[in-house]
């Protein structure tokens, strides 16, 4: 554990940027954004969180995977080449708990025992995560009732706790350690392990709300798809997307090819479970063209399916971003206890036909 | 190794299959003999063509894996890669990824009766696996296949067909919905009605059902009337894809992924999951 006083500890991470590429938060207009730290770029740590998450330092928005040529008269035409990529290892620095936390959970989809993401896995292996607890959680934060915390040190290499005029540094594991001894900065004394330890509690008694995750969890995955609330709570839903734009853990994914001339590229861009266009078919059919099953299906993958299929609590972090800007104020943790608390005859939720 | 870069492929051939000449059969062979040695499938197996400049669709493997050198995909022409697909020649260079998906209980079906349903243009992986069990026609019991279109002219493979039609060691049931044509031989009517009157006995037999959705909506009550149990019944479903691979999200049902965890299913693993397919 390490000490450093703010002006020091930002001189070193420029230093640091000459060799690794840095992401801080930066303010931009009216929110903050993760950028590469360059030097007409200011890091500005007192933010509460990021608008847009840092889901987008391991998978862009938009990315090229192929390029080929669709010259005739190529050798080579027609035939996919993977496109070049910047794979020089990254450090995120002052990622909050909760976004750290979500890169575990999108970890979950991108590296899988059958197959692995060759992108994504190779920018997380390349990525170190330097957190920044939590002091002051929003109205609309609760990680501490899905896993997580303000301090919690899950995801990360290196924790950061702000003391006012100077960091606390923790490092967690190796990678942790390298960067702190890149920071330098003084041992960590009594009174700043005491201050941090007072930060904490009172961050953590920001976080009140009554969340019944434990008793939606048992419910059958069949009665909550059954459940009678999905018509009313999708009800105010524009289907306009920004909660899976915003979210940490929303890594649905769409790929179309484009061709400029006698070239083209084969590219990945984020996708959306709330438009109709994800999942229709050529011929016209739509499993989830209606817009309660799309509300359904984002709600229960978040909740059931993912839990289902992973055994590792629901797919969310709690970073409360969805709530936050929703145009409609729908709100998940609203929807976790409606689900939770319903009264239904559990025992006849077993469908054998469709429709 | 990329899960989403394509083995470059030639289309071979292109055979039209049906009077609308609606529905192609693509004879694909890789470029490079090293990955025709990677692409190991069974039946029920499917891959997503690659047609640079247009995109991927995902397609079920029509050949078998007995039938060497070459791969079967029978394309209907509906969106945007399948039109321009249409559109291509012989010779033209596409790519082929894969193979994908879980195929057919293989190894539950040794020994097994086994009674194949289709219908219209999703007889593809059947065909495949029709064609791998009577190339290892000892390891199975006795084989019934009920396969139909609307009209004569929309059944596909129809050389084969009816050649094993006039076979004994496989017991076969082509059936139209209705025909004009007064040549016609074989039986007129809906598959799930063929299936009721020519099956007797669900004995010591697995049941691979592939056709759209109102066919097996209406089979599933005729099978489990013979005596079909859940376990025993397989449907191959078909949903929107992009990675092939389980992670773009978009053709789950429930905390299955069609592509990874399907596209066969029993029917006894879908009354576990959401009717949302």
């Amino acid at each position: 554990m390490r000490f450093v006083l703010k002006d020091d500890f930002l001189k070193k991470l420029r230093e640091i940027s000459k060799n690794y590429k840095v992401f801080v938060p930066v303010k931009k207009d009216y929110f903050h954004l993760f950028q590469e730290l360059k030097d007409d770029i200011l890091p500005d740590f007192s933010f509460f969180n990021t608008k847009l998450s840092p889901k987008s330092i391991l998978f862009p928005q938009s990315e090229r995977m192929f390029e080929y040529s669709l010259d005739k008269d190529d050798p080579d035409a027609y035939i996919l080449k993977e496109a070049k990529k910047d794979f020089s290892p990254q450090i995120i620095v002052g990622i909050r708990p909760c976004d750290a936390h979500a890169f575990q959970i999108v970890k979950q989809n991108f590296d899988t025992p059958e197959y692995k993401d060759p992108w994504w896995t190779k920018r997380y292996s390349l990525t170190t995560f330097i957190g920044l607890a939590c002091n002051s959680p929003r109205s609309s934060c609760f990680c501490l009732k899905v896993g997580g915390g303000p301090f919690s040190e899950k995801g990360l290499d290196a924790i950061m706790y702000d003391l006012g005029e100077g960091f606390l540094i923790k490092d967690i594991t190796d990678k942790g350690r390298d960067f702190l001894d890149k920071i330098g900065g003084d041992e960590a004394k009594k009174e700043h392990l005491e201050k941090a330890e007072k930060l904490k509690k009172e961050a953590e008694e920001k976080i009140k709300v009554d969340l019944k995750i434990e008793d939606l969890l048992k419910r059958p995955v069949l009665s909550v798809f059954e459940s009678d609330i999905w018509n009313s709570v999708s009800f105010p839903c524009i289907t306009c997307g920004i909660c899976t734009f915003l979210c940490p853990t929303c890594w649905c994914f769409d790929i179309q090819d484009e061709v400029y001339g006698k070239r083209g590229d084969r590219i990945r861009n984020w996708d959306s479970c709330m438009f109709p266009i994800f999942t229709l078919h050529a011929s016209g059919y739509n499993p989830r063209g209606e817009k309660f099953r799309r509300v359904r299906q984002r709600f229960m993958h978040k909740l059931k399916y993912y839990p289902e299929r992973y055994k590792k609590g629901i797919q969310c972090s709690g970073c409360g971003r969805c709530i936050m800007y929703c145009p409609t104020n729908m709100d998940i943790r609203r929807i976790i206890n409606m689900l939770a608390e319903e009264k239904r005859n559990e025992s006849i939720s077993s469908l054998s036909c469709k429709d | 190794m990329n899960p989403y870069l394509p083995y470059p492929a030639r289309i071979e051939r292109i055979i039209v299959e049906t009077d609308d000449r609606n529905i192609r059969t693509y004879r694909l062979s890789f470029l490079y003999p090293e990955h025709e040695k990677k692409f190991q499938f069974l039946p029920g197996q499917f891959a997503e063509i690659s047609v640079p400049g247009r995109g991927e669709v995902p397609i079920g493997i029509a050949s078998s894996p007995t039938e060497k050198g070459y791969l079967l995909f029978t394309v209907n022409k509906a969106g945007y890669v399948t039109s321009y697909l249409h559109n291509m020649k012989e010779g033209d260079i596409i790519g082929i990824r894969g193979p994908l998906g879980r195929p057919y209980p293989w190894e539950r079906m040794e020994g097994r009766n086994i009674l194949i349903v289709g219908g219209g243009f999703a007889f593809t992986t059947l065909r495949s696996s029709i064609v791998y069990m009577l190339e290892n026609r000892r390891k199975f019991g006795k084989i019934t296949v009920v396969y139909g279109a609307r009209r004569p002219g929309l059944l596909l493979y129809k050389k084969e067909i009816f050649e094993w039609e006039k076979r004994s060691d496989i017991d076969m049931h082509i059936t139209v919905d209705a025909t004009d044509d007064p040549d016609w031989k074989y039986n007129v009517g809906l598959v799930p009605n063929i299936v009721e009157e020519k099956i007797k006995s669900a004995e010591n037999t697995i049941a691979l059902v592939c056709g759209p959705p109102v066919m097996i909506r209406f089979t599933r009550p005729v099978l489990e009337k013979i005596g079909f149990s859940p376990e025993d019944i397989f449907l191959s479903l078909e949903m929107r894809m992009k990675c092939g691979i389980g992670m773009c999200g978009r053709c789950n049902i429930g905390h299955k992924f069609v592509c990874k965890d399907g596209p066969v299913f029993s029917l006894a693993e879908l009354n576990e999951l959401p009717p949302e397919y």
